[in-house]
Order: structure tokens, then C-alpha cells, then sequence
């Protein structure tokens, strides 16, 4: 049982000495699900809203679509990736396999679904009110998207943290197609499940405690704007 | 409609936990053991033959050396089978096992692009030591398991005597089971050390080919360890032994022999238990 209090006491020395590779790791970390949360939201919170508002044929089995890919296990979208972008695969001559640009590949892949069906959801039940009163003041269908993203923007800011999270703390993905090389793809989830198979413990808890801080900020912003409501 | 999924599915998980309960002859034992006897199919191909035999099912946990020898000290596994002989030695000497023998042997194999730019298969055919120099000094990449494994340790015990320090942009760290390693070497065209076993398993899926071979260097000694019943209550002693004895027995050695010969030509595995 020691090593369990040892892990700790080197666990916190490694942070509050700020440990270059256990930084390094965190900064790539933060990276990568950044940049995969905005490019997904960036495209996919206006088609949300669009989707969510327009009426049209087939609706029920758009929206079944949406919600059940929302569950899509991130191995999966690890798979797909790496199929594509192996030397052998179809976009194998971009050569980025093993690289953080594949990884932002497959975390933005991953969080689409997840952006897109709570915006779409958000949309369905809150937006058309809001797209009426576009409507009435002279709006076109893209004036009442910008006005439905400035009324809700609290809202949609919990779905992009909502998402942003569920990139941050996933592995199978960033796993399979980074590579969880040292120095270069390597970010808080794979080092933790690494550091675990090489029954090295410390450095695996200083992330475990990182990654918690980081969950625990999200989910308490999530949670004091939902209370406002 | 959602009564009769309820229904179905509640039925299917009281099917599955059946399924999981039947068979149970014996109890089971925890085999902890390196990536590589997993990755090149050794287990896939023994394990069913035992558990035939003895009516013992195994449960293998696949890690590097370093977890599974971690492993056996805190008492997690009954039996272990790695390939790191000194390491294994003071894990026995300490107490935590209560035997080890000697199982097989398989060689570590240099591989890289096929179009070798160093042209080190000229050069260094069976030369590891030379190999690493010439890596080093041109820059090549260089996947390193990096994971404290068996292979992982012996890299570095080559580094050593070539007396590099591993350290650079080309040297790529990739804390990973040696598949997967492999796959890395593959995609970016780089040189790596890899047990042949694992190699020709999955050389079809790979652009690798095998540039250095047949250094002394390059060979690796597995041996079977039981842990030390003492540790905890849960220890499958007797599972343990019994299939420790079937490894170094005639007919497991005969199919140790036997594993990939159909297959690859040759024996992945060479048995040399005595």
C-alpha cells in the first residue's frame, strides 16, 4: 500500500516543480482537444441550429441518427482514421499518422456528433420562437442562426464545454492514431494509460490529478450556468 | 415494444453471465506476461491446448516485463512468463517467486524501410552494434518501445554497448506493446528492434523489412516464474504449477517448437527448457 502514498508525495513534486515533459504533456493535451472543440463547433453548431429549426421530410430519422452517433465510442473513430490516413490508406500520402494533426482529426471527428446533436437539440426546442421574432423584424433564415446563437450563447457554451471535455478525457482515439510518442503525441489520457501497463505510478497520478482539476473546472462552469436557468 | 426489449435484453444478460459460469472445472489462473508471446500469437495458439488438457483456464494479462514482474510482486498474478533473466533472478532471490526455469528462447531482428537509405543491410548484416552507431550518427528515426519491457531493456542494454545515449529528434519514444510500435516504425518509415516473433505475425502489414539479424546481442531467454503463494489468499498455487509443468514438459515444448512453422516456415520460438 506504500506506493500508493509514494505515487502522491512524487506526483505533487513533479507538479510543483513543473516538470518540463509532464507540462509539455498537459499544453499538447489542452492543444489538441482545444483545437478539435472549435473546428467541430465552428461548422457544426450552425448546421445544428439549421437542422434543428428547418422542417422537412425525414426529420424523425435525422434526429435518430444525430442522437445515436452522439454514443459513438472514440476506438472507433480511432479506427476509422487510422484506416484512412495509414500509408496504405486512401489519404496515407498527407503523412500524418502519428502526429498531433491526425489526432485533431479524430478528436474533431468525435465531437462532432456530440456538438451537432445538442445544438440540434437546443435549436428544436428553444429556436423557433426566436426564429419567428427574426422572422417578424425582416430577418432572412441566416440573420435568425446569428440572432438564435446570440440568445442561446450560454447555452451553446455549455455544449461546446460539454464537448470539449468529452475530447479531453478520451484515449482510445488520440491512442490509436497519435501513437503516444514522447515528446510528440503524447497527451494526459495515453501517458496515464502508459505510465499504468509500466506499473509507473507517480507520473500517472500528477495527470490523473490534472485531468480531474480540468474535468472538475469544466463541469462546475456546466453547472453554475444551468443553475441560472 | 418496451416490455419485450426489456425482456430480451434482461434475458440476454442472465444468458451471458450463464455462458461465463460453465466450464469452470478448476479455478483459473492469471498468466502476467510480455506483449510479445500476446502480439505473435504463441498464447492464442498454447492456451486452448492447456486449458484441453488440464481443464485450467487461463486469464492473460499482457504488459511489459517491468508491470508483469510489478505484477507478481503485489501478488496480482499466479504465474508469470517474461524475458528479462537477471530481473528475474532477484525477483526470485527476494522471495516473490518460488522457482524459474528456463521455457524458450526467440532473437531480436533490426528492421526498417525496405529501401534501407543507410544501406545498413550491406554494411551490418550481423552487426546490431554498428547498425545503432550508423542510425545515430545519420539521424535516422528510431522507434523505441519505451515502455520499461523486456524489449524495451534489451534495446537499451545494445545502446550501452555501442555506447550511444539514445537522445534526439530521431529517437522516437513510443511507450506502446511492440505491434503497435511496429505499425509507428512502418508509417514513418524508421528503423526499430522487434522480436521476430512479433515481426513476421504481422510483416504483411507492414513496409518493414528485416535489416540485422544473427548478433549475438540479439538473443532473449524467456522464463517461467510461479509467484510465491504467501503474498495473498488468492493465489492459485496449484494452477500455477500445474502449468508451469505442461510449459517445460515435452509436449509443451514440442508445440512451442511447432507454433508458426506452418505458418512462417519457421519456428518463432525456440524451446530450451531443461
Amino acid at each position: 500500500m506504500d506506493y500508493i502514498f509514494q505515487g502522491f508525495i512524487e506526483a505533487l513534486k513533479l507538479l510543483i516543480s513543473f516538470d518540463p515533459e509532464v507540462f509539455k504533456i498537459i499544453i499538447l493535451s489542452l492543444f489538441v482537444s482545444t483545437t478539435a472543440t472549435i473546428l467541430a463547433s465552428l461548422i457544426f453548431i450552425p448546421i445544428g441550429i439549421y437542422l434543428g429549426l428547418k422542417k422537412f421530410r425525414g426529420k424523425r430519422i435525422i434526429s435518430r441518427i444525430i442522437y445515436t452517433s452522439m454514443s459513438v465510442p472514440s476506438v472507433i473513430v480511432g479506427l476509422v482514421v487510422a484506416i484512412l490516413l495509414s500509408r496504405r490508406g486512401p489519404l496515407g500520402h498527407l503523412d500524418i499518422m502519428y502526429t498531433p494533426k491526425a489526432m485533431i482529426i479524430a478528436q474533431t471527428l468525435l465531437v462532432i456528433p456530440l456538438i451537432l446533436g445538442l445544438t440540434y437539440n437546443l435549436a428544436k426546442n428553444r429556436g423557433t420562437i426566436i426564429e419567428k421574432v427574426a422572422f417578424t423584424l425582416g430577418g432572412n433564415s441566416i440573420d435568425s442562426i446569428i440572432l438564435i446563437i446570440r440568445e442561446l450563447k450560454v447555452d451553446i457554451l455549455v455544449n461546446v464545454a460539454t464537448s470539449f471535455s468529452r475530447a479531453i478525457s478520451e484515449v482510445g482515439a488520440v491512442m490509436i492514431v497519435g501513437g503516444n510518442i514522447k515528446g510528440h503525441t503524447r497527451v494526459i489520457t495515453t501517458t496515464i494509460s502508459m505510465m499504468n501497463s509500466m506499473g509507473d505510478y507517480p507520473m500517472a497520478i500528477a495527470l490523473g490529478i490534472i485531468l480531474l482539476i480540468i474535468s472538475f473546472g469544466i463541469n462546475s462552469f456546466i453547472y453554475s450556468y444551468s443553475q441560472e436557468d | 415494444m418496451k416490455k419485450v426489449f426489456l425482456t430480451v435484453l434482461s434475458l440476454l444478460l442472465v444468458l451471458s453471465m450463464l455462458v461465463g459460469c460453465t466450464k469452470a472445472n478448476k479455478e483459473p489462473i492469471i498468466l502476467s506476461t510480455t506483449t510479445s508471446t500476446q502480439d505473435s500469437g504463441l498464447l492464442d495458439f498454447l492456451l486452448p491446448i492447456f486449458t484441453e488438457d488440464t481443464g485450467i483456464e487461463v486469464k492473460t494479462v499482457a504488459v511489459g516485463t517491468g508491470k508483469a514482474l510489478q505484477m507478481g510482486r503485489d501478488g496480482e498474478a499466479d504465474i508469470l512468463l517474461v524475458h528479462a533473466k537477471s530481473d528475474e533472478l532477484t525477483f526470485v532471490d527476494e522471495g516473490h517467486g518460488t522457482e524459474r526455469h528456463d521455457v524458450m528462447y526467440n532473437d531480436y531482428i533490426l528492421v526498417g524501410p525496405a529501401d534501407d537509405t543507410l544501406g545498413l543491410k550491406a554494411q551490418f548484416p550481423n552487426d546490431i552494434v554498428g547498425g545503432l552507431k550508423a542510425i545515430s550518427e545519420n539521424g535516422a528515426i528510431f522507434v523505441s518501445r519505451g515502455d520499461d519491457s523486456g524489449t524495451h531493456k534489451k534495446e537499451l542494454s545494445i545502446w550501452k554497448v555501442a555506447e550511444i545515449e539514445p537522445k534526439g529528434d530521431w529517437y522516437l519514444s513510443a511507450g506502446a506493446g511492440m505491434g503497435e510500435v511496429l505499425r509507428i516504425a512502418s508509417e514513418k518509415q524508421g528503423y526499430t528492434i522487434s522480436d521476430r516473433a512479433t515481426y513476421l505475425s504481422q510483416k504483411d502489414n507492414l513496409d518493414l523489412e528485416i535489416i540485422i539479424e544473427g548478433d549475438n546481442n540479439l538473443f532473449n531467454q524467456y522464463g517461467i516464474i510461479p509467484v510465491n503463494p504467501d503474498k495473498n489468499d488468492n493465489i492459485n498455487h496449484e494452477g500455477a504449477m500445474e502449468f508451469m509443468n505442461w510449459m517445460i514438459s515435452e509436449k509443451g515444448q514440442a508445440l512451442i517448437k511447432e507454433f508458426g512453422v506452418e505458418e512462417f516456415g519457421q519456428s518463432l520460438f525456440t524451446p530450451n527448457a531443461n
